[in-house]
């Protein structure tokens, strides 16, 4: 037997059964030979992929004014946006700025605006888009310097309600029980990694600046469902939420939902959360 | 200048809890980080976190397993200090809300991981990092900690005296990425080093972009010996484009491994004629490199990893995850076609030395998490054992930092504790800095008062910055990516005496190219090339640090394979590698390996499962 197996992570797996995820994977598979056939098109060598991107910076002559710089970078299987940008920072122009860091989707550094859509750099397959590609930075936050913008609001927004688990009966030396029904039910909202995308989708946000937005809710959602917390607590968070830039704001335009790079049900949950606002707010008639 | 009582550098895992462990001690505490703590690497982590929970568990089995996994070059107190501790921590970690999976009666799970004798890695799903990273990041958010995010830390702050282990850190200088100004961190009582793993040492590696060893390489520069600096643990099935994990489930489930002739390498060309695909790390590891290098990877480079064989269903049911990796970010469907795969730089068993309370010879110099080295790996680190790493000597540290008396260390550091120093390693080039000159202490005659020596670095910063800044010359990229190449071709899964002989001096040459490096992005704002510049120098000083320790040790044991030494020789190297920084030179010691435990000693046994 090795010394470092690491387990099938199958258990959790074999537990997600649901339409959602039924979909998420019929997606894929679709993908998956559309993308077949577009690799089949491309003769793999000589094969150049070209990219568009927004340059900026506050301080240096000539990038003032924002403009687009086109770059000519050698395209192979398995080509991600990032990795089309890495290139050019690496080959052409090293002022080239941008977030990124565990390029495997986790970190939520990089979200971008490529083609028009809210998507993660190092997610996004190159064979998956309209070329040339057009890669800007998150519309509806200010941009610091070329890709990169301001995530202040956004973190703010996440600290606006309180995203900090709150519980006062703890058993001491154990856990705190909780059923798996219970934690299967958080579980979709817990994939939160922060990258703004859904933020930036939003008309809604873009319009109210203080409008909390899908991912702090999402994050109220992850607390205010876990059972761990206690019906007290859930009122409470339930009143976060409820207030004036919260969850009544929501016009259900989806649009959080389709680019959340983790396939967050993000309307589902606060359309939900409105539900048991209502309920809550019954129970005192 | 910035003053709290405890500064903490990175806020991954490590960095979190020692951050958190210093605010129940009720000290001012900051945290300072390159990246914004969601961001961290820790993140990454998938398969789970080990802890003796349950009834017919106890540390002291997991204390036995992990110094049996480490081959021997553990040291017994850190270890069963990690296996102690752990239990508490997990369920620390549950009751701030973290969501592990869970069992029937609302417990949670723990399952069986290789080279554990009872089933005792818990976890949230495959995404165990990202849970304990984010769990702990709304603890410090509810605690209201002070975090410098965006903040690059670049040197400590350290007194000038002769002797490492009479300088005191009293802080370090940051570079404030957003803003491109310099400043100073004064810390009253101690600086915590949690800044995270070196993957980007090697071309290919599971690492995140960041992972570049900042903090070892400034505290080696500072005087702290690093350890054990040539275990390097490479996964055998990383994707090729990107170096992503796919986790061993998929052979665990009966994925099979094949070459470009359609042969079952495992079996057929008896690397492992048991265990076969499931052999451990490194075998499979080297398995494949043979294959690639005897004509028979495909493309030159890889080997297939196939589970088409395990039917639509059951891939969907148990290995979901498998298929968003390998589509999203290799273009590959595995349902339909094998995924290619070669082996990765995963993760740096050696580091910056400390004792089992993250003390480094350094007054109020701490350092936790994958950067560290408290040594509880030794050569070979189980899976799941990172994580509990991460909580346990994180809150040590934090806790000690922040004032709490932890009795006194049993895992000796500093120079002092050193047996023997390595003499007549034979090096083809000589190793160091081209200018002595070039030091990270302050070295300006008696500088001691703690704001002073915080002052001389921050200048000290300014002036490097600023040359790089104005000067013409090579771009960091070009250097970074031949001293990639070179660790992977030459200090990699295989090791022999003339290629690392080679590494060397590919890293020497680094070292001289980077004397006129140059930054071209003029900007204060937001500099990634400056960053990724400072980075750079940081990574040829720990390939070094890697490359010596493996010329050095004629062994094999563990991570460590030497072509011409295939067998461990405990006679000679039941020992730590030592490497100092000593005027702008590595120094290389040995210091023993404790093997003494709280009550007894562990013996040394051939390594079989
Ligand atoms: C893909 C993958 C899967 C893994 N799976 C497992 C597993 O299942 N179980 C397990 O036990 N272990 C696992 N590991 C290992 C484990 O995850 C890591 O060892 C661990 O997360 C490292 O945590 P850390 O806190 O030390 O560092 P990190 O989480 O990497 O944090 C480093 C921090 O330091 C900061 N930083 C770095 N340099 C500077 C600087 N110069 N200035 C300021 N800040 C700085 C960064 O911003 C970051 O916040 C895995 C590792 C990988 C790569
Ligand atoms: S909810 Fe989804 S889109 Fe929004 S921040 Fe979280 S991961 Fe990103
Ligand atoms: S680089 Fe981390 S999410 Fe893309």
């Amino acid at each position: 037997m090795s010394t470092q197996i690491q387990e099938p992570e199958t258990e959790t797996e074999s537990e997600e059964t649901s339409e959602h995820q039924q979909q998420r994977l019929a997606d894929k598979r679709e993908r998956a030979d559309m993308r077949e056939r577009a690799e089949a098109d491309l003769s793999d060598a000589d094969e150049t992929v070209r990219i568009k991107v927004f340059r900026y910076d506050p301080e240096v002559e000539g990038k003032k004014d924002p403009r687009f710089d086109t770059f000519e970078v050698p395209f192979y299987k398995g080509m991600t946006v990032l990795d089309s940008l890495i290139y050019a920072r690496d080959h052409f122009d090293s002022s080239l700025t941008f977030r990124h860091s565990c390029r495997q989707a986790i970190c939520g550094s990089d979200a971008l605006f490529v083609n028009g859509r809210q998507q993660l750099g190092c997610k996004t397959q190159m064979v998956d888009l309209e070329w040339p590609v057009r890669i800007e930075p998150l519309p509806h936050a200010e941009v610091v310097k070329d890709l990169v913008v301001d995530m202040e609001h956004f973190y703010d927004q996440m600290e606006a309600v309180e995203p900090y688990f709150q519980t006062n009966e703890l058993p001491s030396g154990e856990e705190q029980r909780q059923t798996r029904e219970n934690r299967e039910k958080v579980k979709m909202s817990t994939r939160c990694i922060w990258c703004s995308a859904c933020m930036s989708s939003c008309n809604i946000a873009a319009g109210d600046n203080e409008y909390l937005g899908p991912a702090a809710i999402n994050k109220a959602y992850r607390f205010a469902m876990d059972e761990r917390e206690g019906a007290e607590m859930k009122e409470h968070r339930l009143n976060i939420i409820e207030q004036e830039h919260g969850v009544w704001r929501c016009q259900t335009q989806f649009s959080c939902t389709e680019v959340c790079p983790k396939d967050i049900p993000l309307t589902e949950h606060i359309q939900e959360l409105k539900r048991e606002a209502v309920k809550s707010n019954l129970k005192f008639w | 200048m910035h003053e709290h009582d405890v500064i903490v550098v990175g806020a991954g895992g490590a960095g979190l809890r020692a951050a958190i462990a210093a605010d129940e001690e009720g000290a001012d505490v900051a945290m300072v980080t390159k990246l914004h703590p969601v961001r961290s690497h820790t993140g990454a982590a998938e398969g789970g976190i080990n802890a003796a929970l349950r009834d017919g568990d106890d540390w002291e089995l997991h204390a036995y397993d992990t110094m049996k996994g480490s081959d021997y070059l553990g040291d017994a107190p850190a270890i069963e200090t990690l296996a102690q501790d752990a239990p508490e921590e997990v369920i620390q970690l549950e009751h701030w809300g973290m969501p592990f999976s869970r069992e029937d009666d609302g417990r949670v799970s723990q399952r069986p991981f290789g080279g554990l004798s009872f089933p005792r890695t818990t976890y949230a799903g495959a995404e165990t990092g990202h849970h304990l990273l984010h769990t702990m990041y709304e603890q410090v958010v509810k605690r209201g900690i002070r975090v410098y995010d965006e903040f690059y830390v670049s040197r400590l702050a350290v007194t000038d005296h002769d002797d490492p282990e009479n300088r005191v850190c009293h802080g370090c200088a940051a570079y404030d990425i957003k803003s491109g100004e310099i400043v100073g961190f004064r810390a009253r009582n101690g600086v915590i080093l949690a800044t995270g793993g070196d993957g980007q040492v090697y071309d290919h590696t599971t690492n995140a972009v960041a992972n570049t060893g900042d903090g070892p390489a400034m505290a080696y520069r500072a005087g702290v010996p690093v350890e054990d600096m040539e275990f390097v643990q490479f996964h055998p099935t990383t994707l090729p484009s990107t170096g992503v994990l796919i986790s061993e489930g998929v052979r665990g489930e009966g994925g099979i491994l094949y070459n470009s002739e359609g042969e079952r390498f495992m079996f057929e060309h008896g690397y492992a004629n048991n265990a076969g695909e499931l052999a451990s790390r490194d075998v499979v590891s080297r398995a494949e490199l043979t294959e690639v290098n005897e004509g028979r990877g495909i493309n030159d480079e890889y080997v297939y990893l196939d589970m088409r064989h395990l039917g639509e269903e059951r891939i969907y049911d148990r290995l979901e995850n498998i298929i968003h990796l390998a589509e999203d970010f290799e273009g590959v469907n595995p349902v339909v076609e094998p995924m290619p795969v070669k082996p990765g730089q995963h993760y740096h068993m050696g580091g910056i030395e400390t004792s089992e309370h993250g003390e480094t010879c350094i007054t109020g110099l701490y350092a936790a998490g994958e950067c560290a080295c408290a040594s509880v790996h030794g050569s070979n680190r189980l899976g799941g054992n990172a994580l509990p790493e991460l909580i346990v000597f994180g809150a040590r540290a934090g806790h000690h930092a922040a004032g709490r008396d932890l009795g006194e260390a049993q895992v000796p550091t500093g120079p002092s504790a050193a047996t023997e120093p390595e003499d007549g390693l034979d090096t083809p080039v000589e190793p160091g800095a081209l200018d002595a000159s070039d030091e990270d202490v302050a070295a300006d005659g008696a500088l001691v008062e703690p704001a002073e020596v915080v002052d001389y670095a921050v200048e000290s910063e300014r002036q490097r910055v600023e040359d790089m800044l104005e000067r013409d010359g090579t771009n960091h990229a070009e250097i970074r990516e031949d001293l990639q190449k070179a660790m992977t071709e030459n200090v990699n899964v295989f090791r022999e005496e003339e290629s690392l002989k080679q590494a060397l001096e590919v890293i020497k040459e680094c070292r001289e190219r980077y004397q006129n490096v140059a930054v071209s992005d003029p900007s204060r704002t937001f500099n990634t090339d400056l960053i990724h510049t400072i980075e750079t120098r940081n990574l040829i000083d720990i390939a070094e640090t890697i490359a010596l320790g493996a010329l050095a040790r004629d062994e094999f044991r563990g991570a460590h394979w030497r072509r011409a030494h295939q067998e461990r020789k405990d006679d000679e190297w039941l020992k730590h590698t030592m490497i100092s920084w000593n005027d702008g030179k590595p120094k290389l010691y040995y210091k023993p390996v404790v093997l003494e435990g709280e009550e007894k000693e562990y013996e040394p046994k051939v390594r079989s499962y």
